[in-house]
Formats: structure tokens, sequence, C-alpha cells
């Protein structure tokens, strides 16, 4: 038995050390680097890549801080049960066709304008564009945000609040010094997912961005699709790199267990 | 303890965050019955005419590979991923830090990585792509979804109650039945269900390590890249969100715990 195990161990592992060894292999290849460092178009997609994937990280904080607090403090058992599930079940709705769906709710004829129009503001036509981009890539991975900052929220005791208060601190400080310190890991946790998925993704701006949404991803993809393999792998380095530097980050704040 | 002010401000934050988060799933159950080819809102009239129209022989063999795909990519998963677990939580040997690092790693690792890698791994190896090398790449995630779900369930079992089972004279078989089974099965059947699922729903390993066939997300994904048959897809849609949402609510009975989370990670598009 414990053979057997270390031969799945050496198989998973080896699987998923595998894109390492194929990335690394190219890396030699300096001049595919030369390339991205000189060409400036690379420089814009990569930095496209890397803000978008901080806006769409900000962007889920933001959203999830609140419904975090209030599944695990405010909301009783069936409530809480309630919105666990209504958080959980689009995660696993296929990801594909939730782009689709923003695809067709941003277009020109969709719902967003429609609504806009009823209550009588401009259409806001952002279809096919980076704000597109950003809120699809928002709405497709909160959940990933919610559900960490949740569990990082429910473990603070409530004596620590009270005794914050006791001690005569307002709500906004204790919020400050108390709450946001202890629910960090939560954050990076989510912001782990939030953050490399995004990063790698290329379905999103290839469905639903315009001529200019151009990700890391998308160069990658069509790099392949010419057979310019050593250069795709070259660029798909970037966004390893920067998620192996962010994961050492998020390790040393304690994020891994509140995974 | 919270000022009202404050709690009817959380109250309104998490309604609308919720709708911001069902809304559009709503939305395209409605537009499966739209009875116009162009999909513009509002929806002028209603049909059940797609839902014949995508049962077509395309469709049809499209889900087939990708039911066969998924089952046999979420047995070997459960093999290998509980296999993985136990080596982890049980034994200490050299390197195990490292594994069960690396096994959390495909969660930020992005799919087009996983993708390339083994495209390039099957070009060199000289293997024609086919139904087995989706299965390959499918079984790579659905490992760590399996392992992810066995090792927070061994994490939380006592291994004093193998060695209890061993005092009272149990043979490794009866421990097995009788002890480790038991711990485990709901565990093994929550990871395969959600395996299973993460595999239905992938596009980018599948992409690159598909030869011609088509499995059902990448025919959607043609699809809505050329604005094609966007009614099919439609129809489609609806049946995999409601399809979907049966394993994993079986699985979220099963287990409570991060293991969904963290499993919906290794999907990592």
């Amino acid at each position: 038995m414990y053979l057997a195990s270390l031969v799945a161990l050496f198989l998973s592992s080896f699987w998923t050390v595998d894109p390492f060894t194929s990335v690394v292999q190219h890396i030699w290849n300096v001049d595919n680097y030369k390339l991205l460092w000189e060409q400036s178009a690379y420089h814009s997609i990569a930095l496209r890549t890397v803000g978008i994937a901080a806006a769409v990280t900000a962007a889920d904080a933001i959203l999830a801080f609140p419904v975090g607090y209030f599944m695990a403090r405010i909301a009783g058992g069936r409530s809480r049960a309630f919105i666990f599930v209504a958080v959980l079940l689009p995660l696993w709705s296929s990801y594909l066709i939730r782009v689709y769906i923003w695809r067709l709710i941003l277009d020109h004829d969709g719902v967003l304008n429609w609504s806009l129009r009823k209550v009588g503001l401009p259409a806001a036509n952002i279809g096919y564009t980076n704000w597109a981009v950003w809120l699809i890539f928002t709405y497709v991975w909160l959940p990933f945000m919610i559900l960490p900052v949740y569990g990082a929220l429910e473990r603070v005791p409530d004596s620590f609040l009270e005794a914050s208060r006791d001690l005569g601190a307002g709500g906004w400080t204790t919020f400050r010094r108390i709450l946001l310190p202890l629910a960090l890991p939560g954050v990076i946790a989510g912001s782990i997912f939030t953050f490399s998925l995004t990063l790698g993704d290329y379905i999103t701006p290839l469905l639903a961005g315009g001529a200019s949404s151009q990700f890391i991803g998308n160069v990658v993809y069509d790099s392949i699709g010419s057979q310019q393999t050593p250069f795709a792998a070259a660029f798909a380095a970037v966004p390893l790199v920067v998620m192996a530097v962010y994961l050492l980050i998020a390790r040393r704040l304690g994020a891994f267990e509140a995974l | 303890m919270e000022r009202r002010s404050t709690r009817v401000a959380l109250t309104a934050w998490t309604v609308l965050v919720v709708l911001f988060l069902w809304i559009p799933l709503a939305l395209i159950l409605l537009y499966a019955f739209n009875k116009s080819n162009v999909e513009s809102w509002p929806i002028s009239s209603f049909t059940t005419h797609w839902f014949h129209a995508a049962w077509n022989s395309e469709v049809r063999s499209a889900l087939w590979l990708s039911v066969r795909v998924g089952l046999t990519a979420t047995g070997i998963a459960l093999v290998l991923g509980s296999m993985a677990a136990f080596g982890v939580a049980r034994f200490r040997f050299f390197g195990r830090e490292a594994i069960s690092f690396l096994l959390i790693l495909p969660i930020a690792l992005p799919g087009i990585v996983t993708g390339i890698a083994l495209n390039s791994a099957f070009l060199a190896g000289n293997i024609l792509l086919s139904t087995w090398t989706i299965v390959v790449g499918h079984a790579t995630f659905c490992v760590i979804v399996v392992y992810n779900n066995v090792l927070a369930r061994l994490r939380r079992s006592s291994p004093s109650l193998i060695e209890a089972s061993q005092d009272l004279g149990a043979d490794g078989l009866q421990t097995f039945r009788f002890v480790i089974w038991p711990v485990l099965s709901t565990a093994l059947v929550a990871g395969g269900l959600l395996a299973f699922a993460l595999s239905f729903d992938e596009v980018v390993v599948t992409y690159f390590t598909a030869g011609a066939q088509n499995t059902l997300p990448l025919l959607i994904f043609g699809y809505i890249r050329l604005g094609q048959q966007l009614p099919v897809v439609n129809v489609i849609a609806f049946a995999m969100i409601l399809v979907t949402a049966i394993p994993v609510l079986l699985a979220q009975r099963l287990v409570r715990d991060a293991g969904l989370v963290r499993g919906a990670g290794a999907a990592a598009h």
C-alpha cells in the first residue's frame, strides 16, 4: 500500500510538475525573451493582463467582504446555509456559459442597455471592451472570494470585537485594527484564485473583449496556433513568475490555511 | 452588537450580491425559450422548438464523448487521488511537504499552461491526440479534487481508529472494510461527483489535448466564437446549468468543508 501510494504520488506529482519542466526547457531560449522585452506591444499586453487581474481582485474583495461578514456574524443558520449554496452553485456552473450570458447582457440590444433606457439613462455600450472583460471576470470569480473571506471572518471570536469596543474603539477603528488584519488571510486566499485565474485566462477576452483586450493568454493561444510554441512558453512564463512570487508572499501571510 | 443601520446595509449588500450572481443564470434559462434566433432583449415570443433542434447528432455525439471522458477521468482520479491522499496523510517521507505543495499548485496554474505542456509532451512522444489524451488531461485536475476531499476527511479522522482496529485483532481487509471505508466513502463520492462536474465543463485543457473530437464545451465554444447556432447554445446552457447543479448539491450534502472551494480552483481555466 505504501509502495502503491508512492507510485501514485510520483504519477500525480509528475503531472503537476509537467507544465514546469516543459516551460523550463524553453526558458533557455533567450531570443524569445529579447522579443518580449523589446516589443512595446507585449509590454502593454502584460500590463493590461496584470492590471485587470488586480482590478478584478480589488472589486471582488470589496463585493465579498460585507457578504462574508453578513454570513459569519449576522445571518442565522438557515439563511447562512442558503447563501452558501447560492454562492457555491454559480461557481460550479459552466464557466463558458457564464461568459456567454454576459455577452448577451452587455450586447448593444442586451438586458443592460434595455434596463438603462427604462430608467432614462444613456446606453452603456460596454460590450466588447476592457470594461466588459473586467466585469465578467469579477462576476465569474466572485464566489472564490466570498467563501474564504467568510471562513476567515467566522473564526474571529465575538469577544475580540467586544473587547475592542470596551476599550473605547469606534466601529471604524475596530474594523481597521481588529477585523481587517484577522480577515486578511481569507482575502489573500481568495485573491489567489481571482488574481491567478484572471492572469491565465484567454477565453473571456477572446469571447467578450474587443480589439484592444488581448491578454497574455491570447498571445500564447495564438502563438500555439501558429506553431510558435517556444515563444508561447516564454510569454506564459510571465504569469507563472508573477504567480510564484505572489504565492510565496501569500504563504508567508498564512493564506494557505484559509484556503 | 452591530448597529441597526449597519445590519440593514449589510443585508441589502448581500442580497444585491446574490442577485448579481443569479440574475445572469436566470436570464439564460429564459433565453433558451427565445423564439427568434437573434439574441436581443426583451424576448418577444417564446418557443420550445430549440430544445428539439438541439438534440441533433452533432450535439449528441459531443455529449456522449463528454460523458465517457468524464467517467473515465473520474475513475482514474478516484484511484490515484485517494492513494496520494493516504500517502501524504499517513506517512512521513522525504519530499512529503514538497508533494503536498505541488498538489495545491495546479489551482494557481493557468489551464493554458497545463494544456500546452501536455500538448507538447504528446507531440514529442508521437502520441496521436485522441479520446485518451483528453482523459489524461482531465485526470490531472480531477486527481486534485479527489485528493483534496479525501485528505480533508483523513485529517479530521484520527489514525488511532485504525490502530484500535488492529489492536482488536482485525486484519488489513477487515480494517479497511469496517473502519476506513465508512470514514472515506462519502468523501470519495463527493470528490468523484465534483471531478465529473469539472471534467464535464472543461474547455482549455480539452482544447489542447483533443484531436478532431468535440466535447460538449468545445462544441459550444466553437459556436459562441463564430456566433453560430446561438439558440442551440442557449438550450445546452439551460441543460448544463440544471445538470451541474445536481452533483454539486449532492456533494455539498456529503461534505461540508472547504474541499468544494479548493476543488473548483483546480479547474484553473
